[in-house]
């Protein structure tokens, strides 16, 4: 019986995808990739990695599909007004490169498929796994959910390096605004709010931060943690950046500029701080790292949250105020 | 022989599952997005609903079954309000054009 649903949500996956690659519609493409995330989420599930599966839906699913959505409406406003300009000379040849980009990247992709298909195949009878090395230690760490273990402690390295990655994508993002608008607001508030998005943006957002809250603390001890916490916190100000109860804020402002860089600050100090009272950089002494490392996951979590949420709210589109 | 609180826990679960099927089927086959739109929450709400309830005598402790209840309300309160947001735009095109 789990096998007929797992061949089901196989099934439905690979028809998402090829859905997604064959539509011509941008938009229902995109649309269909929030579901393709949702559904893959499922999937980690049924694989029982809970963690990923949240990451996967709040970050597959939601945040990289609200991103492609802003994109594509950029992109349709842009559009109308350059078909006009250039019809007809570069249409042919566009529509030939883009065929030949297509075939290349098919196979390109079915090659890499195939390569990783194999490599799976070709493992010994028992995989080779670190997950008993991972829950033998978990004790010297304090916590009690290896994943974050993991990614806190035993590969902490990757994890400040990924925070850091973030806060560069975002000044990737904030660089695109003109010499005269920088540092100032981003705008998110489309011309008419409906009424029931208001009043979700009223209602939702003390449930979604306790939430979150909720989903940081313990993430220590079971499923949860600080991406899938800051994502939560993300979409609650989104909401309510959209809704317009508050403005988006403005790019300059030195309270916002600390706590995007605070979370990574932070887990650096404490990092640099292992050479003095543990054995080196990045490593925690053991009676102290459960309180070490949940500090650092709060300030990660309210830097994450802050990322994410200005990643997609996009380049300053107003000058900063005087 | 199964127990009284496994068998409910079985209709209930199974009347939800029937729900979100009827759902579906209104979803595709109903002729304009209004009634597609009443389709869909029905089976979000009473769909969910069901099952919730169904899942309510298994769980393992009162938090837990109280995380399912909070599930059911979120989930509630996002359709409705995707619901009308669907629905008014849908409004506004209609006047608009």
């Amino acid at each position: 019986m789990t096998l007929l649903l797992d061949l089901a949500l196989v099934a439905g996956l690979l028809a998402l995808a090829l859905h997604i690659a064959c539509v011509r519609d941008d938009r229902n493409a995109i649309v269909s990739f929030i579901a393709f995330g949702l559904l893959l989420g499922l999937g980690w599930t049924r694989l029982a990695s809970i963690d990923v599966a949240l990451t996967e839906a709040a970050i597959g699913g939601g945040v990289t599909g609200v991103l492609l959505l802003r994109a594509e409406a950029h992109l349709r406003t842009g559009k109308t007004s350059d078909t006009s300009k250039n019809r007809g000379t570069s249409k042919s040849r566009g529509a030939s490169t883009s065929r030949g980009a297509t075939a290349l990247a098919a196979i390109a992709c079915t090659g890499v498929a195939a390569g990783l298909a194999l490599v799976v195949l070709t493992f010994p009878a028992p995989a080779p796994t670190l997950a008993p090395a991972a829950a033998a230690a978990l004790p010297g760490t304090g916590l009690g959910n290896p994943v974050t273990a993991v990614l806190l402690a035993y590969r902490a390295l990757d994890t400040l390096l990924e925070k850091v990655v973030l806060i560069l994508a975002l000044i990737g993002i904030w660089s695109l605004a003109p010499d005269m608008l920088w540092g100032g607001a981003p705008s998110l508030r489309p011309a008419v709010v409906p009424e029931p998005l208001a009043y979700l943006a009223q209602m939702l957002p003390p449930f979604g931060v306790l939430i979150a809250v909720y989903m940081f603390w313990v993430g220590a001890d079971a499923p949860g943690g600080t991406f899938q916490a800051g994502t939560v916190l993300a979409a609650m100000w989104l909401l309510v950046m959209l809704a317009g109860l508050r403005p988006a804020p403005e790019t300059r402002r030195l309270a916002l500029r600390l706590v995007l860089v605070g979370g990574p600050a932070l887990f650096l100090a404490i990092g640099f701080l292992g050479f003095a009272i543990a054995d080196g950089f990045l490593s925690y002494p053991e009676s102290i790292a459960k309180p070490l490392i949940v500090g650092i996951e709060a300030a990660l979590t309210l830097s994450i949250g802050a990322t994410l949420g200005l990643l997609v709210a996009g380049p300053a589109q107003t000058a900063p105020g005087r | 022989m199964i127990s009284l609180v496994d068998a409910f826990t079985l209709l209930a679960i199974g009347a939800g599952a029937i729900l979100f099927l009827a759902g579906t089927l209104g979803l595709i086959r109903f002729p304009d997005t209004l009634s597609r739109l009443h389709a869909l929450s029905k089976a979000d709400n009473l769909g969910l609903g069901l099952i919730v309830l169904g899942l309510l005598p298994q769980a393992t402790s009162t938090a837990g079954a109280l995380k399912l209840v909070c599930v059911w309300l979120l989930a509630q309160l996002s359709a409705a309000t995707a619901s009308q947001l669907i629905a008014g735009a849908v409004h506004r095109r209609k006047s608009g054009s």
